[in-house]
């Protein structure tokens, strides 16, 4: 790792503030940014720990019957505490990494580094959640712009990250086998205005809306209503652990997968 | 009854406590006073021409100690090749000079082409990055029959193409073998790829080296299967110091599945800088770097075909194999793909015409050398799979052919250079039979049809080379070593033992098991004998652990001298009972006069040679005693192993259900031991069968260059493994009659899995022939919709 | 350098660490507690594996300066108080659950921590919790029986001792 500075503000004030200094980087749980320093991929001038800020961590339900989980919540916190509110975003935070993974990284660090393989953006986009930083709230249909890409600004902090609670919802994973990431992730959240889908590990251009699936879903919802929707291969990633068309055969099956497990 | 003690006991390791505590002491724990450290500058692309380095502004920077590149070696030897190949005209194999840094040309990404050595190791990563260095872009020389052809880009420039041998074993007369085929009622025929794969022992390799200004002595701490054949290739053909003068020391290494055997460019660079710096250094290896610096296994692209009688008797075998060896000749790279693979193409089989034809190749890719079986998995997964197509093609029972044609008397001259001493392979599939439940496959079956999975049933069958070897045959062979081991048995006057044996335990549980063999022999407490190992200044000598050889050639080496031990205690307790030596008797630690009540104790005995008052005259005060012992023979665990896996339809994924191994390993001292070596081998077979792939891309570039990519493996992808090893034909040739059990697990896993996926595959409908590892639920399903 | 400080196995300690100085190298280098062990740099093997406020970690993956303040937990305070191996250590050596010893530390501190949540897991939960945890020695069956036997578990009709 190339040198920096260690910053541990314990309030959002002092975060933002401390992320103003040129080159200076948030720091959620550090799974994936500390691997990331190691290879000297990044060198930033200070890090600037969101861990200590108490006002960024945990999991509740605001007066609209939203879930909240602050951005400094971690994945097995969420597991835990959004377990009776959002069962199936618990799961697909119990899905993370491994056990030790999950109890340092953040909702709010996965979110922000847009993995294109990490499961919390389709949890994000499927369940049509807003971004709440420090300056603003963004719809997550405006957040994901890409690979490793959004919609935050430089020295922005999501504070946290707020869920509709959909009538049901099913978040199923297909394993990268080496990284544990997915290789291709379904979340399928159904409301009473209808049916989002949201896919990651799978898109070249990362987390998306599978919106051919969506429609026939809103017409009927059953899995044999995706018989005939494939997504286009050209758009998936092709890579070691799969061609583009199994990716693109793979929505389909983890899609349909999870229209029987909210029936 | 399960014996609680000495050979047959499966007694619990001691060497546990240190490692269940953290009191384990690997390569990087140890620190020496004023350690600098050092960082390679490997080179990022896969064959370029060196123009300059400028390493100037790297000098400058803070901490720096010393920077060194290829020039710093000129005149220094190279890595040398500890096997030279002959080829099939009687050429010497292609040997290219492989230098400690980068010389004129990288030709593998991760190529060292600069070495930093700083105050830290973070200072000389920061000056490597200063480091200034402009290489010319060659092609990358990547696909093994284009390497091959006339005019293809040339690894080494000097060398006259790209093959390092063309080697034929087995029958010459090319018109003979036609004429089998040609005869033949049926041939099968099989194009296949052996994966390549990263060995990846959880510990990554370490080099601490010091040197004394005031006794000259260089200390060399390594993580190595074998630290006195680092010493002797180090010293002898690398850096050219007196071997007196060099200690090098693998303390507890955290396995080696091979990879550690080798002598490898970072020991060499450490020793030789720890005396030009003037200060210990220390290299620890990221995983990262392991990936590109660690020598890999495997990497085989073969033809193989079988021919078969009208009654399905194999009448012949051909194989064509390209092997390849990587950017450089690793130590015991080139004996893999010929006297490690090719001889073990007779597999279980009575096969009479056998002809095995192997090109090595150079490729601008990492090394490679033997992993876990070394040259016998890629043997057996050709002769298996293509064993298994057979059966498929002419609608019999794969277990039923196989039996057909086993062998059956021993010992038996092979076609391809072996004489098995011993076997039983009807006798251990049987036992498989009965402890996989064959008999309830068919209901099994039906169970996972039900769920809407297909199951499918893969047999494997498998004979190993292990215990290696005589030297005289492997020195005909073009081996530059002996194959021997040695031992000391050091009894102190209290009648402790010390053992010092030149195997190596990275996890073999030496230092329980070889104690029940020494105890058992004397009649005592296992608890009153210790091995020491891993310290070329504690050791008389050894070639260390590899090849399933520990027991088999150290261990009898241990029980040479220990019968030494005994033979002069024996004098010393007839001089105390007054009697004739040929009358004393042995047994639970007492020596006793036969058919007389007079005995006296193993402790009083052992008092005595050190404390020689009452004592005969011709005998040698004290109790210490050397054995070399260099093998008759190869010894030849066999097995057959059943996988049974669930595919899932509609995503290629596939799990196993069930795994089951029996195995004839001859004699085994601790079945516990024995037992998780296989279950160890079978989780790296299954590893090899359904996940692992170390994969490059056109260019060179790595593309598993991580755990991020390389799938290892985990808890939850393999099962509780059965395992039964009760059939036992002891071996003929070696005092404890035991065989080895390292590797088998995984030799005989992954064909096992691939024939069962492709057993499952056709009970489904679908008629798929072979699917090359790793079965990746991509490719199960590109084969079930291709 | 900042000063760092935290109760490791029950005994404050404190150091000088940059900013970028992991936990396990705290540990390692500047503690002596060589039993953490570094396996690879992409927070997959596990051998690294302690317990921060008595959760599970991976320190090789977390700033010494994340750890100013908790208690941590390593290997070397794993053992019973008069030095014996406790539960899962000795049901380890009981069914050979370890080869090399270089992944065992993190498997164990791993082990203890499912069993802390899940005193009595099934194979199948074992198996999925040490996903992250690689062992390239065992082919995991006995680090699973070991656990499970470590839980109170008859694990006499899994095949094979």
């Amino acid at each position: 790792m190339y040198s920096f500075e260690f910053e541990k503000p314990s309030t959002i004030a002092d975060a933002v503030a401390a992320l103003a200094a040129e080159d200076a980087q948030a720091l959620g749980g550090g799974q994936t940014l500390i691997p990331t320093l190691k290879q000297r991929l990044a060198a930033p001038s200070s890090l600037v720990s969101l861990s200590g800020i108490a006002e960024m961590k945990g999991v509740c339900i605001e007066d609209d019957g939203s879930v909240a989980i602050g951005g400094a919540t971690t994945h097995a916190s969420v597991a835990r505490d959004a377990a009776g509110s959002y069962p199936a975003l618990a799961a697909l935070a119990g899905q993370i990494g491994d056990p030790a993974v999950r109890n340092r990284g953040t909702i709010g660090g996965s979110v922000a580094n847009n993995d294109p393989a990490a499961c919390y953006p389709a949890g994000v986009l499927g369940s049509g959640a807003t971004i709440v930083t420090n300056t603003r709230q963004i719809a997550a249909d405006d957040f994901f712009q890409g690979m490793f890409t959004t919609a935050l600004d430089e020295g922005e902090i999501i504070t946290s990250v707020r869920f509709p609670v959909p009538q049901a919802a099913s978040y199923q994973k297909f394993l990268q086998p080496a990284s544990r990431f997915a290789l291709v992730g379904v979340f399928l959240a159904r409301f009473a205005d209808g049916v989002r889908v949201a896919v990651t590990g799978a898109g070249e251009d990362g987390v998306f809306r599978w919106g051919e699936a969506e429609q026939a879903l809103n017409k009927e919802f059953r899995p044999d209503a995706l018989m005939d929707q494939r997504v286009n291969p050209v758009n998936m990633i092709g890579d070691l652990h799969g061609s583009k068309e199994y990716r693109a055969h793979l929505v389909y099956v983890m899609t349909r997968r999870a229209v029987e497990a909210t029936m | 009854m399960p014996k609680d003690s000495g050979i047959g006991a499966s007694s619990k390791r001691r060497e546990d406590v240190r490692f269940l505590t953290g009191a384990g002491n690997y390569t990087d724990d140890i620190n020496v006073r004023g350690q600098a450290y050092v960082h390679f500058l490997r080179s990022d692309i896969a064959h370029g021409r060196i123009k300059s380095i400028d390493t100037s502004a790297a000098e400058a920077m803070p901490g720096v100690v010393k920077v060194f590149t290829g020039k710093d070696f000129e005149g220094v030897g190279g890595m040398p090749c500890g096997w030279e190949v002959t080829d099939k005209h009687g050429a010497p194999m292609q040997e290219p000079p492989h230098p400690i840094l980068a010389q004129g040309k990288v030709r593998h990404v991760g190529d060292p082409i600069a070495a930093v050595v700083a105050d830290s190791l973070e200072q000389a990563r920061d000056a490597a990055e200063a480091i200034d260095v402009d290489i010319e872009e060659l092609p990358a020389v990547m696909d093994m029959k284009a390497a091959a052809q006339d005019g293809a880009t040339l690894v080494h420039d000097d060398l006259k193409n790209n093959i390092c041998y063309d080697w034929q074993l087995g029958e010459a007369d090319d018109a003979k073998v036609n004429d089998v085929f040609a005869n033949a009622a049926h041939v099968t025929t099989l194009d296949l790829v052996n994966n390549r794969l990263v060995a990846n022992p959880m510990e990554p390799r370490v080099a601490v080296a010091e040197y004394s200004r005031a006794t000259e002595e260089y200390t060399l701490y390594t993580t190595s299967q074998n630290p006195h054949v680092i010493r002797l290739l180090m010293c002898a053909f690398v850096l050219g110091l007196p071997e007196h003068k060099v200690r090098v020391v693998a303390p507890d290494v955290g396995g080696g599945f091979g990879t550690k055997i080798f002598h490898y460019a970072e020991e060499a660079f450490c020793t030789f800088a720890a005396k030009a710096c003037g200060r210990p250094v220390k290299w620890t290896a990221s995983r990262s770097e392991a990936f590109m610096s660690d020598a890999q296994g495997r990497d085989h692209v073969s033809k193989i075909e079988l021919a078969l009688d009208a009654d399905n008797n194999f009448v012949g075998l051909r194989t064509n194999t390209y092997a390849n060896l990587g950017a450089y000749l690793s130590t015991f790279s080139s004996s893999v793909p010929t006297w490690l693979h090719g001889t073990l193409m007779a597999g279980n089989y009575k096969t009479p015409v056998i002809q095995v034809n192997v090109k090595a190749m150079f490729t601008n890719t990492v090394p490679v050398d033997a992993y876990r079986g070394a040259g016998r998995p890629e043997a057996t997964f050709q002769l298996e799979r293509v064993v298994d197509k057979a059966a498929r093609e002419l609608g019999v029972d794969p277990i039923a052919l196989r039996r057909q044609n086993f062998i059956t008397q021993f010992p038996y001259d092979t076609p391809v250079a072996l004489t098995y001493d011993t076997g039983n392979y009807n006798g251990t599939m049987d036992k498989l039979e009965a402890a996989a439940d064959l008999a309830g496959f068919a209901a099994r079956r039906a169970a996972s049809e039900a769920k809407g999975k297909l199951r499918g049933l893969g047999i494997n069958c498998y004979i190993e080379a292990c215990g290696i070897a005589p030297s005289n045959i492997v020195g005909m062979l073009g081996a530059r070593a002996g194959l021997y081991d040695a031992a000391t048995v050091r009894v102190n006057a209290t009648g402790s033992i010390s053992v010092m044996v030149g195997a190596h335990s990275h996890g073999q549980g030496h230092e329980t098991a070889f104690p029940q063999v020494v105890a058992d022999m004397i009649g005592i407490d296992e608890s009153m004998v210790e091995i020491v190992h891993g310290d070329t200044s504690k050791i008389p000598f050894g070639m260390g652990t590899y090849g399933s050889r520990s027991l088999a050639v150290c261990g009898s080496a241990m029980v040479k001298a220990t019968e030494k031990v005994i033979d002069k205690a024996k004098k010393i307790a007839a001089h105390l009972l007054e009697a004739s030596e040929a009358d004393i008797e042995l047994k639970d630690g007492q020596f006793s006069v036969a058919g007389t009540d007079k005995s006296v104790a193993w402790g009083d005995v052992t008092l005595t040679a050190y404390v020689p008052h009452n004592y005969p005259l011709e005998v040698e005060p004290g109790l210490e005693e050397t054995a070399f012992y260099d093998p008759a023979n190869f010894t030849f665990p066999a097995g057959a192993y059943a996988c049974e896996v669930e595919v899932d339809p509609d995503t290629g994924q596939v799990s196993i259900e069930k795994f089951t191994a029996a195995d004839d390993f001859g004699n085994i001292v601790n079945p516990m031991i024995v037992d998780g070596q296989v279950h160890g081998g079978i989780g790296q077979g299954i590893g090899q069968a359904l996940l692992e792939n170390c994969a490059y891309d056109e260019n060179g570039q790595l593309l598993s260059a991580s755990f991020m990519d390389y799938a290892m493996p985990r808890a939850d992808d393999v099962p509780f493994y059965g395992v039964d090893h009760s059939s036992q034909t002891p071996c003929t040739h070696n005092p404890l009659g035991v065989k080895g059990c390292g590797e088998a697990g995984a030799i005989g896993s992954p064909p096992a899995v691939v024939n069962a996926v492709l057993d499952a595959l056709n009970s489904g409908g679908k008629a798929v022939d072979h699917i090359d590892m790793p079965v990746s639920p991509s490719r199960v399903w590109a084969a079930m919709n291709g | 350098m900042t000063q760092v400080s935290m109760t490791v196995n029950g005994k404050p300690v404190s150091g000088d660490v940059e900013g970028r100085t992991l936990l396990s190298s705290f540990l390692r280098d500047h503690l002596s507690l060589t039993g953490t062990h570094v396996g690879c740099d992409t927070a997959q093997c596990g051998a690294c594996v302690v317990h921060v406020n008595g959760e599970a970690v991976k320190s090789c993956n977390m700033l010494a300066l994340e750890a100013d303040g908790a208690d941590v937990g390593t290997i070397e305070g794993q053992a019973n108080p008069d030095g014996s191996l406790n539960l899962i250590q000795q049901a380890f050596q009981d069914h050979h659950g370890l080869q090399c010893g270089f992944c065992t530390p993190g498997m164990v501190m791993s082990a203890a921590a499912l069993l802390k949540d899940n005193p009595r897991p099934t194979e199948a939960e074992i198996r999925k919790y040490l996903e992250g945890n690689l062992c390239r020695c065992t082919g995991y069956h006995n680090i699973v029986k070991a656990i499970m036997a470590a839980s109170g578990q008859d694990v006499s009709s899994i095949a094979a001792e």
